[in-house]
Protein backbone atom coordinates (compact mmCIF):
# COMPACT_ATOMS: atom_id res chain seq x y z
CA UNK A 1 0.00 0.00 0.00
CA UNK A 2 1.54 3.26 -1.14
CA UNK A 3 -1.01 5.80 -0.03
CA UNK A 4 -3.95 5.68 2.36
CA UNK A 5 -6.26 8.67 2.65
CA UNK A 6 -8.83 8.54 5.45
CA UNK A 7 -11.74 10.88 5.98
CA UNK A 8 -9.92 13.87 4.51
CA UNK A 9 -11.42 17.36 4.53
CA UNK A 10 -9.79 20.06 2.43
CA UNK A 11 -10.32 23.81 2.15
CA UNK A 12 -9.54 26.16 -0.67
CA UNK A 13 -8.88 29.42 1.20
CA UNK A 14 -11.80 29.67 3.61
CA UNK A 15 -14.08 27.62 1.41
CA UNK A 16 -14.60 23.98 2.33
CA UNK A 17 -14.59 22.03 -0.92
CA UNK A 18 -14.29 18.33 -0.11
CA UNK A 19 -15.12 16.37 3.02
CA UNK A 20 -14.84 12.73 4.01
CA UNK A 21 -12.51 11.77 1.18
CA UNK A 22 -11.23 8.22 1.70
CA UNK A 23 -9.36 6.07 -0.76
CA UNK A 24 -6.30 3.89 -1.03
CA UNK A 25 -3.73 3.74 -3.74
CA UNK A 26 -1.98 0.39 -3.94
CA UNK A 27 1.40 -0.38 -5.45
CA UNK A 28 1.15 -0.62 -9.21
CA UNK A 29 -2.23 1.06 -9.28
CA UNK A 30 -3.45 4.14 -11.12
CA UNK A 31 -6.38 6.17 -9.80
CA UNK A 32 -8.01 8.77 -12.01
CA UNK A 33 -9.89 11.57 -10.27
CA UNK A 34 -12.97 12.77 -12.07
CA UNK A 35 -15.34 15.57 -11.27
CA UNK A 36 -16.65 18.85 -12.64
CA UNK A 37 -14.49 22.00 -12.73
CA UNK A 38 -14.04 23.62 -9.35
CA UNK A 39 -15.03 20.56 -7.35
CA UNK A 40 -11.64 20.49 -5.64
CA UNK A 41 -9.46 18.05 -7.57
CA UNK A 42 -6.45 20.38 -7.57
CA UNK A 43 -6.94 21.22 -3.89
CA UNK A 44 -7.11 17.53 -3.05
CA UNK A 45 -3.94 16.78 -5.02
CA UNK A 46 -2.05 19.69 -3.44
CA UNK A 47 -3.10 18.49 -0.01
CA UNK A 48 -1.99 14.93 -0.69
CA UNK A 49 1.31 16.25 -2.08
CA UNK A 50 1.87 18.13 1.18
CA UNK A 51 1.65 21.67 -0.23
CA UNK A 52 -1.20 22.50 2.12
CA UNK A 53 -2.29 20.92 5.39
CA UNK A 54 -5.58 18.99 5.57
CA UNK A 55 -8.37 20.42 7.72
CA UNK A 56 -9.27 16.96 8.99
CA UNK A 57 -8.33 13.41 8.26
CA UNK A 58 -5.14 11.51 7.65
CA UNK A 59 -2.81 10.95 4.74
CA UNK A 60 -0.57 7.92 5.28
CA UNK A 61 2.34 7.29 2.98
CA UNK A 62 6.02 6.57 3.15
CA UNK A 63 8.01 9.79 3.60
CA UNK A 64 9.38 11.41 0.43
CA UNK A 65 7.34 9.20 -1.85
CA UNK A 66 5.52 11.86 -3.89
CA UNK A 67 6.41 13.56 -7.14
CA UNK A 68 3.96 16.36 -7.84
CA UNK A 69 3.24 17.92 -11.24
CA UNK A 70 0.79 20.80 -11.27
CA UNK A 71 -0.60 23.12 -13.91
CA UNK A 72 2.75 24.87 -14.38
CA UNK A 73 5.78 22.93 -15.55
CA UNK A 74 8.42 24.78 -13.55
CA UNK A 75 10.69 25.27 -16.54
CA UNK A 76 13.26 28.02 -16.93
CA UNK A 77 13.03 29.59 -20.38
CA UNK A 78 16.72 30.46 -20.64
CA UNK A 79 17.99 27.02 -19.63
CA UNK A 80 18.16 24.26 -22.21
CA UNK A 81 15.96 21.16 -22.05
CA UNK A 82 18.85 19.06 -20.74
CA UNK A 83 19.84 21.71 -18.16
CA UNK A 84 16.28 21.95 -16.86
CA UNK A 85 16.03 18.20 -16.50
CA UNK A 86 19.51 17.83 -15.04
CA UNK A 87 18.68 20.37 -12.36
CA UNK A 88 15.65 18.39 -11.21
CA UNK A 89 17.61 15.14 -11.36
CA UNK A 90 20.28 16.61 -9.08
CA UNK A 91 17.67 18.06 -6.75
CA UNK A 92 16.07 14.65 -6.33
CA UNK A 93 19.44 12.95 -6.07
CA UNK A 94 19.38 10.99 -9.32
CA UNK A 95 21.83 11.14 -12.20
CA UNK A 96 20.61 9.79 -15.50
CA UNK A 97 18.37 11.98 -17.65
CA UNK A 98 18.74 10.15 -20.98
CA UNK A 99 15.94 7.64 -20.24
CA UNK A 100 13.56 10.49 -19.43
CA UNK A 101 14.55 12.37 -22.59
CA UNK A 102 13.97 9.23 -24.68
CA UNK A 103 10.61 8.41 -23.10
CA UNK A 104 9.15 11.73 -24.22
CA UNK A 105 11.18 12.02 -27.46
CA UNK A 106 13.05 15.08 -26.26
CA UNK A 107 16.54 13.90 -27.19
CA UNK A 108 16.65 15.92 -30.46
CA UNK A 109 15.58 19.00 -28.49
CA UNK A 110 18.03 18.51 -25.62
CA UNK A 111 20.15 21.56 -26.39
CA UNK A 112 17.28 23.88 -27.19
CA UNK A 113 16.35 26.59 -24.64
CA UNK A 114 13.07 25.67 -22.94
CA UNK A 115 11.67 29.08 -23.92
CA UNK A 116 11.83 28.05 -27.59
CA UNK A 117 9.65 24.97 -27.13
CA UNK A 118 6.01 24.75 -28.12
CA UNK A 119 3.37 24.36 -25.41
CA UNK A 120 3.11 20.62 -25.97
CA UNK A 121 6.89 20.16 -25.95
CA UNK A 122 7.10 22.11 -22.69
CA UNK A 123 4.47 19.84 -21.21
CA UNK A 124 6.44 16.77 -22.33
CA UNK A 125 9.52 18.19 -20.62
CA UNK A 126 7.45 18.82 -17.49
CA UNK A 127 6.32 15.19 -17.52
CA UNK A 128 9.83 13.92 -18.23
CA UNK A 129 10.77 15.54 -14.92
CA UNK A 130 8.67 12.88 -13.16
CA UNK A 131 10.94 10.15 -14.49
CA UNK A 132 14.07 11.74 -13.03
CA UNK A 133 12.56 12.21 -9.56
CA UNK A 134 12.74 8.50 -8.81
CA UNK A 135 9.70 8.87 -6.56
CA UNK A 136 7.15 6.02 -6.43
CA UNK A 137 3.87 7.96 -6.24
CA UNK A 138 3.14 10.45 -9.03
CA UNK A 139 0.52 13.08 -8.28
CA UNK A 140 -0.54 14.63 -11.56
CA UNK A 141 -2.88 17.53 -12.10
CA UNK A 142 -4.24 17.69 -15.67
CA UNK A 143 -1.04 16.22 -17.13
CA UNK A 144 -2.29 16.05 -20.72
CA UNK A 145 -3.07 19.73 -21.26
CA UNK A 146 -1.78 20.83 -24.70
CA UNK A 147 -0.50 17.36 -25.57
CA UNK A 148 -1.34 15.91 -28.97
CA UNK A 149 -2.52 12.33 -29.54
CA UNK A 150 0.97 10.86 -29.97
CA UNK A 151 2.23 12.62 -26.86
CA UNK A 152 -0.73 11.34 -24.83
CA UNK A 153 0.17 7.82 -25.97
CA UNK A 154 3.79 8.50 -24.96
CA UNK A 155 2.55 9.62 -21.58
CA UNK A 156 0.36 6.51 -21.17
CA UNK A 157 3.36 4.32 -22.03
CA UNK A 158 5.47 6.12 -19.43
CA UNK A 159 2.74 5.62 -16.81
CA UNK A 160 2.44 1.90 -17.64
CA UNK A 161 6.19 1.47 -17.30
CA UNK A 162 6.07 3.31 -13.99
CA UNK A 163 3.24 1.11 -12.66
CA UNK A 164 5.10 -1.99 -13.78
CA UNK A 165 8.17 -0.84 -11.82
CA UNK A 166 6.08 -0.84 -8.66
CA UNK A 167 5.08 2.80 -8.78
CA UNK A 168 1.59 4.20 -8.58
CA UNK A 169 -0.13 7.36 -9.69
CA UNK A 170 -2.99 9.63 -8.80
CA UNK A 171 -4.19 11.64 -11.81
CA UNK A 172 -6.80 14.35 -12.22
CA UNK A 173 -7.83 14.42 -15.85
CA UNK A 174 -10.85 14.75 -18.09
CA UNK A 175 -9.63 12.92 -21.15
CA UNK A 176 -9.32 9.21 -21.73
CA UNK A 177 -5.68 8.24 -21.33
CA UNK A 178 -6.20 4.76 -22.73
CA UNK A 179 -5.25 3.30 -19.37
CA UNK A 180 -7.81 0.52 -19.04
CA UNK A 181 -6.41 -0.67 -15.73
CA UNK A 182 -6.93 2.73 -14.09
CA UNK A 183 -9.54 2.97 -11.35
CA UNK A 184 -11.91 5.95 -11.60
CA UNK A 185 -12.68 7.91 -8.47
CA UNK A 186 -15.50 10.41 -8.74
CA UNK A 187 -14.57 13.33 -6.49
CA UNK A 188 -18.07 14.80 -6.86
CA UNK A 189 -19.43 12.36 -4.26
CA UNK A 190 -17.25 13.95 -1.56
CA UNK A 191 -18.40 17.49 -2.29
CA UNK A 192 -18.74 19.38 0.99
CA UNK A 193 -21.68 21.55 1.93
CA UNK A 194 -20.59 25.12 1.17
CA UNK A 195 -19.57 25.94 4.69
CA UNK A 196 -17.61 29.09 5.44
CA UNK A 197 -15.26 28.44 8.30
CA UNK A 198 -16.33 30.66 11.17
CA UNK A 199 -13.07 32.27 12.11
CA UNK A 200 -12.19 35.17 9.82
CA UNK A 201 -8.54 35.07 10.87
CA UNK A 202 -8.11 31.54 9.54
CA UNK A 203 -7.90 32.93 6.05
CA UNK A 204 -4.61 34.52 7.01
CA UNK A 205 -3.11 31.64 8.95
CA UNK B 1 21.23 22.56 -2.81
CA UNK B 2 24.41 23.17 -4.78
CA UNK B 3 22.43 22.33 -7.92
CA UNK B 4 19.91 25.03 -6.98
CA UNK B 5 22.69 27.56 -6.37
CA UNK B 6 24.31 26.76 -9.71
CA UNK B 7 20.94 26.99 -11.48
CA UNK B 8 20.17 30.38 -9.93
CA UNK B 9 23.60 31.77 -10.79
CA UNK B 10 23.30 30.44 -14.34
CA UNK B 11 19.84 31.98 -14.71
CA UNK B 12 21.17 35.32 -13.47
CA UNK B 13 23.99 35.29 -16.02
CA UNK B 14 21.77 34.39 -18.98
CA UNK B 15 19.82 36.98 -20.95
CA UNK B 16 17.10 38.68 -18.93
CA UNK B 17 18.48 37.30 -15.70
CA UNK B 18 18.99 40.69 -14.16
CA UNK B 19 22.66 40.27 -13.33
CA UNK B 20 24.31 43.68 -13.30
CA UNK B 21 21.02 45.51 -12.84
CA UNK B 22 21.83 46.43 -9.25
CA UNK B 23 25.41 47.21 -10.19
CA UNK B 24 24.34 49.57 -12.98
CA UNK B 25 21.88 51.29 -10.65
CA UNK B 26 24.59 51.72 -7.99
CA UNK B 27 26.95 53.16 -10.59
CA UNK B 28 24.37 55.66 -11.85
CA UNK B 29 23.33 56.82 -8.36
CA UNK B 30 26.91 57.39 -7.29
CA UNK B 31 27.85 59.13 -10.54
CA UNK B 32 24.82 61.44 -10.30
CA UNK B 33 25.43 62.53 -6.70
CA UNK B 34 28.38 64.84 -7.50
CA UNK B 35 26.23 66.57 -10.14
CA UNK B 36 23.49 67.13 -7.60
CA UNK B 37 25.75 68.26 -4.78
CA UNK B 38 28.05 70.41 -6.89
CA UNK B 39 31.81 70.51 -7.15
CA UNK B 40 32.60 70.84 -3.46
CA UNK B 41 35.12 68.12 -2.75
CA UNK B 42 35.13 68.63 1.02
CA UNK B 43 31.36 68.18 1.23
CA UNK B 44 31.49 65.19 -1.13
CA UNK B 45 34.14 63.40 0.83
CA UNK B 46 32.20 63.89 4.06
CA UNK B 47 28.98 62.45 2.62
CA UNK B 48 30.70 59.74 0.53
CA UNK B 49 30.40 56.85 3.06
CA UNK B 50 26.69 57.48 3.58
CA UNK B 51 25.97 57.83 -0.15
CA UNK B 52 27.87 54.66 -0.99
CA UNK B 53 26.03 52.67 1.65
CA UNK B 54 22.64 54.08 0.68
CA UNK B 55 23.34 53.43 -3.00
CA UNK B 56 24.31 49.83 -2.27
CA UNK B 57 21.18 49.33 -0.18
CA UNK B 58 18.86 50.68 -2.85
CA UNK B 59 20.62 48.67 -5.54
CA UNK B 60 20.03 45.56 -3.43
CA UNK B 61 16.37 46.44 -3.02
CA UNK B 62 15.91 46.72 -6.77
CA UNK B 63 16.29 43.01 -7.46
CA UNK B 64 14.60 41.57 -4.37
CA UNK B 65 11.25 40.75 -5.94
CA UNK B 66 13.00 38.51 -8.48
CA UNK B 67 14.34 36.18 -5.78
CA UNK B 68 11.18 34.13 -5.44
CA UNK B 69 8.55 35.68 -7.73
CA UNK B 70 9.97 34.16 -10.93
CA UNK B 71 10.04 30.68 -9.42
CA UNK B 72 6.53 31.17 -8.12
CA UNK B 73 5.19 32.24 -11.51
CA UNK B 74 6.49 29.27 -13.46
CA UNK B 75 5.57 26.74 -10.78
CA UNK B 76 9.14 25.83 -9.81
CA UNK B 77 8.48 26.85 -6.23
CA UNK B 78 5.70 24.26 -5.84
CA UNK B 79 7.98 21.63 -7.28
CA UNK B 80 10.89 22.70 -5.09
CA UNK B 81 8.60 22.56 -2.07
CA UNK B 82 7.77 18.93 -2.85
CA UNK B 83 11.42 18.07 -3.52
CA UNK B 84 13.77 16.59 -0.91
CA UNK B 85 15.29 20.02 -0.21
CA UNK B 86 14.17 21.55 3.09
CA UNK B 87 12.38 24.86 2.67
CA UNK B 88 14.91 26.55 4.98
CA UNK B 89 17.67 25.35 2.67
CA UNK B 90 15.85 26.65 -0.40
CA UNK B 91 15.46 30.17 0.99
CA UNK B 92 19.05 30.20 2.27
CA UNK B 93 20.38 29.19 -1.14
CA UNK B 94 18.15 31.79 -2.79
CA UNK B 95 19.55 34.48 -0.48
CA UNK B 96 23.11 33.31 -1.14
CA UNK B 97 22.55 33.41 -4.91
CA UNK B 98 21.12 36.92 -4.57
CA UNK B 99 24.14 38.04 -2.58
CA UNK B 100 26.60 36.57 -5.10
CA UNK B 101 24.84 38.21 -8.06
CA UNK B 102 24.01 41.54 -6.40
CA UNK B 103 25.81 42.12 -3.09
CA UNK B 104 29.26 40.88 -4.04
CA UNK B 105 29.53 43.00 -7.25
CA UNK B 106 28.52 46.05 -5.18
CA UNK B 107 31.27 45.35 -2.66
CA UNK B 108 33.79 45.06 -5.46
CA UNK B 109 32.58 48.19 -7.27
CA UNK B 110 32.38 50.38 -4.16
CA UNK B 111 36.09 51.31 -3.95
CA UNK B 112 36.11 52.39 -7.61
CA UNK B 113 33.05 54.54 -7.06
CA UNK B 114 34.54 55.86 -3.82
CA UNK B 115 37.13 57.64 -5.95
CA UNK B 116 34.33 59.51 -7.74
CA UNK B 117 33.03 60.77 -4.41
CA UNK B 118 36.46 61.82 -3.20
CA UNK B 119 36.47 59.28 -0.37
CA UNK B 120 39.60 59.80 1.76
CA UNK B 121 42.24 57.06 1.20
CA UNK B 122 42.01 55.71 4.75
CA UNK B 123 38.26 55.21 4.23
CA UNK B 124 38.49 52.50 1.57
CA UNK B 125 39.30 49.55 3.79
CA UNK B 126 36.49 50.15 6.31
CA UNK B 127 34.06 50.80 3.45
CA UNK B 128 34.82 47.46 1.77
CA UNK B 129 34.85 45.57 5.06
CA UNK B 130 31.55 47.10 6.17
CA UNK B 131 29.85 46.38 2.84
CA UNK B 132 31.25 42.86 2.80
CA UNK B 133 29.87 42.18 6.27
CA UNK B 134 26.65 44.12 5.84
CA UNK B 135 25.30 43.17 2.39
CA UNK B 136 24.61 39.49 3.24
CA UNK B 137 22.08 40.73 5.82
CA UNK B 138 20.41 42.79 3.07
CA UNK B 139 20.00 39.67 0.91
CA UNK B 140 18.71 37.52 3.77
CA UNK B 141 16.22 40.16 4.96
CA UNK B 142 15.21 40.75 1.35
CA UNK B 143 14.51 37.04 0.86
CA UNK B 144 12.24 37.18 3.89
CA UNK B 145 10.38 40.11 2.33
CA UNK B 146 10.19 38.28 -1.00
CA UNK B 147 8.75 35.22 0.75
CA UNK B 148 6.10 37.40 2.41
CA UNK B 149 4.99 38.99 -0.86
CA UNK B 150 5.52 36.04 -3.21
CA UNK B 151 1.88 35.43 -4.12
CA UNK B 152 1.02 39.07 -4.75
CA UNK B 153 0.78 40.64 -8.16
CA UNK B 154 2.91 43.81 -8.29
CA UNK B 155 4.15 43.10 -4.78
CA UNK B 156 7.29 45.17 -5.35
CA UNK B 157 6.10 48.30 -3.55
CA UNK B 158 4.82 46.37 -0.55
CA UNK B 159 8.09 44.48 -0.49
CA UNK B 160 10.06 47.75 -0.33
CA UNK B 161 7.85 49.07 2.47
CA UNK B 162 8.29 45.87 4.46
CA UNK B 163 11.99 45.51 3.92
CA UNK B 164 13.31 49.08 4.21
CA UNK B 165 12.64 49.46 7.96
CA UNK B 166 14.40 46.15 8.53
CA UNK B 167 17.42 47.50 6.63
CA UNK B 168 17.82 50.47 8.99
CA UNK B 169 20.11 48.80 11.60
CA UNK B 170 22.48 47.51 8.91
CA UNK B 171 22.53 50.93 7.26
CA UNK B 172 23.22 52.78 10.52
CA UNK B 173 26.10 50.60 11.62
CA UNK B 174 27.48 50.03 8.12
CA UNK B 175 27.57 53.73 7.26
CA UNK B 176 28.97 54.43 10.73
CA UNK B 177 31.89 52.06 10.10
CA UNK B 178 32.57 53.70 6.73
CA UNK B 179 32.26 57.24 8.15
CA UNK B 180 34.49 56.61 11.15
CA UNK B 181 37.02 54.91 8.91
CA UNK B 182 37.03 57.84 6.50
CA UNK B 183 37.64 60.24 9.39
CA UNK B 184 40.45 58.08 10.73
CA UNK B 185 38.61 57.08 13.91
CA UNK B 186 38.33 53.74 15.66
CA UNK B 187 35.50 51.69 14.08
CA UNK B 188 35.62 48.31 15.82
CA UNK B 189 32.40 48.76 17.83
CA UNK B 190 30.02 49.53 14.92
CA UNK B 191 31.78 46.85 12.88
CA UNK B 192 31.05 44.25 15.54
CA UNK B 193 27.44 45.42 15.75
CA UNK B 194 27.13 45.15 11.97
CA UNK B 195 28.63 41.66 11.97
CA UNK B 196 26.29 40.69 14.79
CA UNK B 197 23.23 41.86 12.86
CA UNK B 198 24.34 39.92 9.80
CA UNK B 199 25.03 36.73 11.76
CA UNK B 200 21.71 37.05 13.57
CA UNK B 201 19.70 37.45 10.38
CA UNK B 202 21.51 34.55 8.69
CA UNK B 203 20.85 32.33 11.70
CA UNK B 204 17.19 33.21 12.30
CA UNK B 205 15.49 34.62 9.23
CA UNK B 206 15.64 31.54 6.95
CA UNK B 207 13.28 29.80 9.39
CA UNK B 208 10.86 32.72 9.25
CA UNK B 209 11.13 32.90 5.44
CA UNK B 210 10.47 29.17 5.11
CA UNK B 211 7.44 29.40 7.39
CA UNK B 212 5.80 32.26 5.47
CA UNK B 213 6.64 30.61 2.17
CA UNK B 214 4.85 27.42 3.24
CA UNK B 215 1.79 29.50 4.10
CA UNK B 216 1.96 31.43 0.84
CA UNK B 217 2.11 28.22 -1.21
CA UNK B 218 -1.17 26.90 0.16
Amino acid sequence: MELNVTNLTVNRGVLRVLAGVSFTLATGEAVVLRGPNGVGKTTLLRTVAGLQPPVEGRIEAAPDSFAYAGHADGLKATLSVAENLKFWAQTFGTKDISAALDAFELTPLAERPAGMLSAGQKRRLGLARLLVTGRPVWILDEPTVSLDKEAVAMFATAIRAHLKDGGSTLIATHIDLGLDEARILDVGQFRAKPLETGDFDEAFL
Amino acid sequence: MIALLIRDLRLAMRAGGGFGLGLAFFLIVVVLVPFGVGPRTALLSSIAPGILWLGALLACLLSLDRILALDWEDGSLDLLATSPLPMEGIVSVKALAHWITTGLPLVLAAPVLGVLLNLPPEGFKPLIVSLFLGTPALSVIGTFGAALTVGLKRGGLLLSLLVLPLYVPSLIFGAEVARRGAEGLEYTTPLLMLAGITCGTIALLPFASAAVLRINLR
